[in-house]
């Protein structure tokens, strides 16, 4: 897969990866995704995506090579990939927060490495090709456990982590009322795994009926429209008993529908750096002294934030990219137990020669499309 | 589409994470101790800087891997090189960046046209699904597309005439 410009991409041969430092690994992708943050990129909204990258943080494979100083992993392994690029050894890391490692971008302090990202998050390849460069090899990659479907296996690579994270962060305690912003699959995950903490009512908010109804059967949760109301922070508060939600999730992003000034300054003019209106509309409906978890990518620069509001109502913020690897083995027990179904998500599996047409699909919310798994042909 | 008769506590997996004992919520800080310690850790081995990195000047040292997937070059490496004499608190770090993806874009297709290959434009942003998907929503850029053309068209002829 290689990058042209905005709304440009599509498939060619490249270099074969190549082992840069003792602890790489290559890996034969047998399975990537295309995910919606991937969109951000797609659209030419985070700064510093060269032309000539290939996308993808999304991605199982085969140990093909490893450096002379892998031993965690061994030619012929099944692995899936955490998104994030992380040593495991510096301060970061030994906290737990492995998508904020400090030792895998030099371009970037604000953002941790994530492969196929942009520059900003590393200017590393992603798997949205035939090999991938797997840099700390010793730690990333997780042998994929025998009776795993490999389709649930790639959604654990970001999806579920994510998903399950931005839940984690809402410290969801029972009873309380959750709102989920954004039906793609990362918010249909969260709302799925919101359920997890026991709350009483999960609700998710997005803007179209397809993706609403998705969510609805796939999340057991009430799924609204925001386009058929007036006001939908007014709508929520009225909902929960004119008190606001315990916990909102925001699960959408630099590319939010819904408020025109947001859309102008944040998506037409590029003032800020995309619409931030998931996030308003969260600090503005939930509940003083509530918890606003961000999982939703924004750019680095600026954004127009309701802050005042955050301060008057007592509001905690949480945000980071989920640490997968931090939370991979809660989740792979919950998928093993049958408590958790990722590929229930999956509705689209495309030949990466057709890369091109994949993204639009996703892109353009064509035929009905929740989540796009790629497959290399990989004949050599 | 209320669903509010749901009895939540059958849906497989409720309160499963929810036991206050084991209070998964971040942060659950894992405390080390070790954070004043700051870059007192074991670092893997440097990987050699011998392509064209530009790191960010917030930080003395490039990490131990990153990623070298395309260097700077053209006109877009000399803004990106601009750009990385700011730190992340700037817009003039920032701003530059986002106009040199335009102008990368714009050199991408020149790339291309000197290796002897026209780039597909129309395929690479997949218009075939948009045919297959939304035939009617293409008809409708066609047109509108079509329409432009024609009044910009009949625009510059009046100017001229
Ligand atoms: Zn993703
Ligand atoms: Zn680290």
């Amino acid at each position: 897969m290689n990058y042209r410009g905005p709304f440009r991409v599509r498939a060619e041969q490249r270099p074969m990866p190549e082992i840069l430092h003792p602890e790489d690994a290559i890996i034969r992708v047998t399975r990537t995704c295309i995910c919606g943050s991937d969109l951000h990129l797609y659209h030419g909204m985070v700064p510093d995506t060269r032309v000539g990258s290939t996308f993808g943080h999304e991605f199982t494979g085969i140990v093909e090579e490893i450096g002379a100083l892998v031993t965690n992993v061994k030619i012929g392994d099944q692995v899936l990939v955490p998104f994030n690029i992380a040593c495991g050894k510096c301060n970061f890391c030994k906290q737990g927060l492995y998508g904020n490692c400090h030792e895998s971008n030099s371009m970037a302090t604000a953002v941790g490495a994530i492969f196929g990202y942009s520059h900003t998050a590393g200017g590393y390849n992603g798997g949205q090709a035939e090999y991938v460069r797997v840099p700390y090899a010793n730690f990333g990659p997780t042998v994929i456990p025998a009776d795993m479907d490999p389709d649930d296996a790639v959604l654990l690579t970001d999806v579920v982590p994510t998903g399950y994270q931005a839940a984690e962060m809402g410290g969801i305690k029972e009873g309380d009322t959750v709102v989920v912003f954004g039906a793609g699959p990362i918010g249909i995950m969260a709302a799925r795994c919101a359920w997890f903490f026991g709350p009483s009512r999960v609700i998710i908010i997005d803007h179209l009926d397809y993706r609403l109804e998705f969510a609805k059967n796939y999340a057991k949760c009430e799924a609204y429209n925001f386009k058929s109301m007036p006001d939908p922070v007014l709508f929520l508060k009225k909902i929960t008993d004119w008190y606001g939600a315990d916990v909102c999730i925001d699960c959408v992003g630099c590319e939010a529908e819904g408020n025109a000034l947001q859309t102008f300054t944040g998506k037409i003019t590029l003032m800020q750096a995309g619409s931030a209106t998931a996030l308003q509309w969260a600090i503005n409906s939930v509940k003083k002294g509530g918890i606003v978890s961000i999982v939703g990518v924004y750019g680095p620069p600026f954004n127009f934030v309701p802050i005042g509001n955050v301060l008057n109502k007592g509001i905690t913020i949480r945000a980071n990219q989920a640490s997968v690897k931090r939370l991979l083995p809660r989740l792979i027990e919950h998928v093993q137990s049958g408590r958790l179904n990722p590929k229930g998500l999956i509705t689209h599996r495309i030949p990466l020669e057709e890369v091109s047409d994949a993204y639009h699909i996703f892109s353009s919310k064509l035929d009905e499309c929740i989540k796009t798994v790629l497959i290399p042909s990989t004949k050599h | 589409m209320k669903t509010e008769n749901f009895d939540y506590k059958s849906i497989p997996g409720w309160g499963m994470d929810m036991d206050p004992e084991n209070e998964p919520t971040y942060p659950m800080k894992n405390y080390t101790g070790d954070d004043h310690k700051r870059s007192e850790y074991e670092k893997s081995s440097q990987q050699p800087v011998d392509i064209e990195v530009l790191k960010s000047n917030e930080r003395p040292t490039y990490s131990a891997v990153f990623g070298s997937s395309v260097p700077p070059s053209g006109l877009s490496g000399m803004i990106r090189r601009y750009a990385f004499k700011h730190s992340e608190d700037r817009y003039r770090h920032w701003i530059p960046l986002i106009i040199a993806d335009r102008v990368n874009a714009v050199e991408g297709i020149f790339e291309d046209l000197k290796k002897g290959t026209i780039p597909n434009i129309l395929a690479e942003r997949g218009w075939k699904s948009e045919l297959k998907y939304n035939p009617a929503g293409l008809a409708k850029k066609v047109f509108v597309g079509a329409l432009v053309t024609s009044f910009v068209i009949t625009y510059l002829a009046r100017k001229k005439g």
